[in-house]
């Protein structure tokens, strides 16, 4: 089986996996990174977004062969130590989640907004995919403005 | 029986229990102070727990509503009363305080506002609080079931008393150890001060503390000294959330436990007739086995499947993916909504006939099937042994778990241990264990811990369904005003085998597996349904009366589910009739609603949400009030219907009042949770069942709201504690909201929305019926 290296939250990870396997699996059941979730593993539920490379991706539909190499971050990679990332400190300001199921992905996509677009327009949040079937939306959104205006 | 009487008798049933909790308690005790640290296990005696019973009778005019004096949240409350002596609160030689909750957190708030509670009580700090979830407990009897929005209720009674009591045994101990008078000691942050100025930390009394006797005449705080309750607080768990170390089922490290998933019929409850490649899907990379989930369960069957264990949940996917399988039909073969409609419709009992000169305002309604879809799908970790099993999992009944199971494999019920996991989301789908089911099977079947995780296909095809509805109303009007309201609705049966928890009252719902609409559950569906659903209107003679319909479809409760409909269908009514009156939406209600809480709730929204305000064409507010589990609300929306098949809220005013607000945020929150769900089962989200199977497989099919769907504008009003008891909340949210929806869109509309959700088309490509979808491979 191939040998797949690659880094994941800052350390460097090496695992027997199919190219085709997806990010997902490898994360959870390979190497026990709980923090992206499954929710559809089609791509558009939207709970298991990573990053790669500091850009968004849902690892349900990222074949493990595709980031050989790569910078992987998930969840439990954005704090830097003890000091939360400003869109998880929003988070808890605003006390955003309700279960929190889908909410790692919903941070990972947000930083990755406020990556792209430093103040991001309500259209800019309208276009976020995640699925929560609790409702936090409106949390959400006024955690990413928050979060906007923290960061550097 | 007059009210007072009924109050009376309540009270009394109330004193009884709480008489024989004193009992328990006492034989309790022996046995908890033995260990090392403080654990209390009771605290009510003189104090005896506030019943739940409104406050506020209803006016003079106001017809009988058995929901104005008894609810299904009275009685879990009730129930729940006399084994609540067990539930334990432990303070650490560290200083922590746990509490073992015997309910399940679905992200409903509840661990939060109950952990509020001890804080408050005990002077410590909420986040020296942790709330675990209670394993199945039998002891507890009908003290762990998560349900009927009565966790809180429930907890309000005796929470207070077992801290109190925990504070007075740990201050009795400082006293103690310093040879001074108890009453001369106070508390700060968990810890107990003296005059002289000597302190000590709760942590270092807690030894001492355990060998002391329970005090007796222990008081709860007086409201006015709250620090804690009624104000915002975070939950509990938000920062292991927010950093990825929240641990759902699936993310518990049981050792090697393994991936399975399962492929499911071509049709609901539909059966495995053969598999005909077995040899090959076992050699596929990475699988490990592949057996076929056996018929049986003792209160419910086993969900039908064949379970693909491998070293991954991808490899078993794809394994699962190339089974090829011969399916039995199903019981609803060839059944679609319509047909389903059809069968509601004829099953509708005949409306009164109206008096001579009357008007009438008359309407018939359909609710397509719902499904909970929880973020986290069905799943289940069992480890089934030859003379024991552990289970893990979101369980709102966990006991009823560990009997059935127990049944199931042959095991006495002790040699069955269930652990409850803080779940991602649930909307009451959780009453069942059926994930449990197939998964202590196939660890049964294969000699190894099994991890089973539905796929999403599955979870929207194959668990268990919010049951459609029929609805027939008929208002009748004299000289201006409304004489009667009548709603007749045939739902398709609702499973109630879960009975209050245990396995004495599911038994008692219960036939033979195979038996859906046993007696008992007919018994139980109606109780349910009188228990819940009420109007608040004084409409003179009003009936409201549920026909359950025995099709074989898996179906359990659903977050108000059978109010969120018949609310929403008597809101849209009561518009219709203020129209024909040619009276003002808002008005109107103010004139026919019988409490004053109720009306409350309304001007609240109306001030608050500019009532009546010009709108450009397109646009237009609706309004609506509701009362469930104690609790009031209203809601005033704004919709955007120029694109009517893309209608938008865009704005929402609510208002809640929940008696006595214990935290505010975690109010806000199931208001707001409460709007989203409301959007999306009044304009979008449903199921078109054909030929006996959802068409529905994914959050790409089954619409329910997103980001872009949720109003920017949102108002929660929170009504200032009124001395009234403490009522339900993760489901009253639905019905104000969802009626305001319906009425906005009927406004800005010209139409009458009579068919839910109302933006119903298939636009997508149904899954094929019993196979999953392909992996999506997005390229980098």
């Amino acid at each position: 089986m191939p040998n797949q290296t690659f880094n994941v939250n800052g350390q460097p990870v090496n695992v027997d996996a199919p190219d085709d396997m997806a990010l997902l699996w490898v994360l959870r059941d390979k190497l026990g990174i709980t923090g992206p979730k499954y929710g559809c593993g089609i791509n558009v539920c939207k709970a298991c977004t990573c990053h790669v490379n500091g850009k968004a991706v849902t690892a349900c539909s990222t074949r493990v062969g595709d980031v050989k190499g790569r910078n992987v971050t998930t969840i439990e990679g954005l704090a830097t130590g003890t000091t939360l990332h400003p869109v998880q400190q929003a988070w808890l300001d605003y006390d955003v989640a309700q279960c929190g199921f889908c909410q790692p992905g919903q941070i990972m996509a947000a930083v990755d907004l406020l990556k792209r677009t430093k103040n991001p327009t309500d259209a800019d949040i309208d276009a976020i995919q995640n699925v929560c079937r609790c409702g936090t939306y409106g949390r959400i959104r006024q955690a990413i403005k928050a979060a906007a205006a923290m960061m550097p | 029986m007059n009210e007072t009487a009924m109050n009376e008798t309540a009270m009394n049933d109330l004193l009884d229990d709480v008489r024989a909790a004193d009992v328990s308690r006492r034989s309790l005790l022996t046995y908890v102070v033995s260990a090392p640290v403080l654990t209390v296990a009771a605290g009510f005696g003189v104090n005896l727990a506030t019943p739940s019973i409104a406050h506020a009778l209803p006016l003079p005019l106001t017809p009988p509503d058995t929901v104005d004096y008894y609810d299904i949240g009275d009685s879990i409350v009730q129930t729940s009363l006399p084994t609540m002596p067990l539930v334990t609160l432990t303070v650490g030689t560290d200083g922590r305080v746990r509490l073992d909750l015997p309910r399940l957190d679905s992200g409903t708030g509840v661990a939060t506002a109950v952990g509020m509670m001890v804080a408050e009580e005990m002077d410590v700090a909420l986040n020296s609080v942790d709330v675990t979830s209670a394993d199945a407990r039998p002891e507890l009897v009908f003290n762990q079931i998560t349900g009927g929005s009565s966790s809180i209720r429930s907890f309000a009674a005796a929470m207070p008393l077992m801290a109190a009591a925990a504070r007075a045994r740990l201050i009795n101990a400082a006293a103690q150890q310093w040879g001074l008078s108890p009453s001369t000691l106070w508390v700060v942050a968990g810890v107990v001060f003296a005059p002289d100025g000597r302190n000590v930390a709760y942590g270092e009394l807690s030894a001492l503390a355990a060998t002391l006797p329970l005090p007796v005449n222990v008081a709860p705080k007086p409201v006015s000294q709250y620090k804690v309750i009624g104000k915002r607080a975070t939950r509990l768990d938000a920062l292991d959330i927010v950093t990825g170390r929240k641990k759902f089922t699936m993310d518990q490290a049981v050792p090697n436990a393994k991936p399975t998933m399962l492929r499911m019929p071509t049709q609901i409850r539909g059966t495995v007739v053969r598999v005909n490649n077995l040899g090959a899907v076992k050699s596929m990379p990475g699988v490990i086995d592949v057996v076929v989930v056996p018929t049986g369960g003792s209160i419910v069957p086993n969900p039908p499947g064949v379970a693909v264990m491998a070293e991954t949940f991808g490899q078993a996917w794809t394994a699962a993916n190339a089974l090829d399988v011969s399916w039995g039909d199903g019981p609803l073969k060839g059944q679609s909504n319509e047909t389903i409609q059809a069968t509601l419709k004829a099953a509708i009992l005949p409306l009164a006939v109206p008096p001579l000169g009357a008007l009438t305002v008359e309407g018939e309604f359909q609710f397509a099937a719902a499904t909970h879809a929880p973020l986290e799908v069905e799943c289940a970790i069992a480890d089934v042994r030859a003379d024991s099993a552990e289970i893990w999992a979101g369980l709102q009944t966990p006991i009823v778990c560990q009997q059935s199971i127990a049944a199931d494999l042959g095991l006495p019920q002790d040699k069955v241990k269930v652990h409850v996991v803080p779940s991602g989301g649930s909307f009451g789908r959780r009453l069942f264990w059926d994930p449990v089911q197939v998964a202590a099977q196939v660890s049964r079947l294969t000699g190894r811990p099994c991890k089973l995780m539905y796929h999403r296909a599955n979870d929207v095809r194959h668990t268990r369904l919010r049951p459609p509805q029929y609805h027939k109303v008929r208002a009748t009007l004299l000289l201006g005003q409304v004489i009667s309201f009548e709603q007749r609705v045939a739902a398709v049966r609702l499973d109630a085998r879960h009975g209050f928890g245990e396995m004495f009252s599911a038994a008692a719902g219960s036939a033979p597996p195979s038996v859906q609409q046993s007696i008992g559950n007919l018994a139980y569906e109606e109780v349910f349904f009188k228990t819940m659903v009420a109007s608040p209107y004084n409409f003179g003679v009003g009936t409201k009366v549920l026909t359950p319909v025995p099709l074989d479809m898996n179906t359990v409760s659903y977050r108000s589910v059978h109010i969120q409909p018949a609310r929403s269908v008597e809101e849209i009514i009561v518009d219709e009739i203020a129209k024909k009156l040619n009276k003002d939406p808002v008005a109107f209600r103010l004139e026919y609603l019988r409490l004053e809480r109720a009306k409350a709730v309304l001007r609240a929204v109306a001030a608050a949400g500019n009532w009546g305000k010009a709108m450009p064409a397109g646009f237009a507010q609706g309004c609506a009030v509701h009362q469930e589990t104690r609790s009031f609300t209203a809601c005033i929306v704004e919709i955007d219907c120029r694109v009517p098949t893309d209608a938008r809220v865009t704005r929402a005013t609510i208002a809640i009042d929940v008696g006595t607000p214990i935290n505010p945020s975690g109010i806000e929150a199931q208001m707001q949770g409460g709007l989203a769900e409301s959007i999306s089962l009044v304009l979008t989200a449903g199921l078109h069942i054909r030929d006996g199977l959802p068409l529905e497989g994914s959050y790409s099919q089954y619409h329910f709201a997103r980001m872009k769907h949720y109003p920017k504008d949102v108002q929660v009003i929170i009504m200032p504690a009124n001395g009234g008891a403490i009522g339900g909340l993760g489901e009253v949210g639905l019905s104000a909201a969802s009626g305001a929806i319906a009425n906005a869109y009927a406004r800005a509309t010209g139409t009458k929305p009579r068919s839910f959700p109302i933006n119903f088309p298939i636009d997508f490509t149904p899954f094929p019926p019993g196979a999953l979808p392909d992996p999506v491979v997005v390229p980098l």
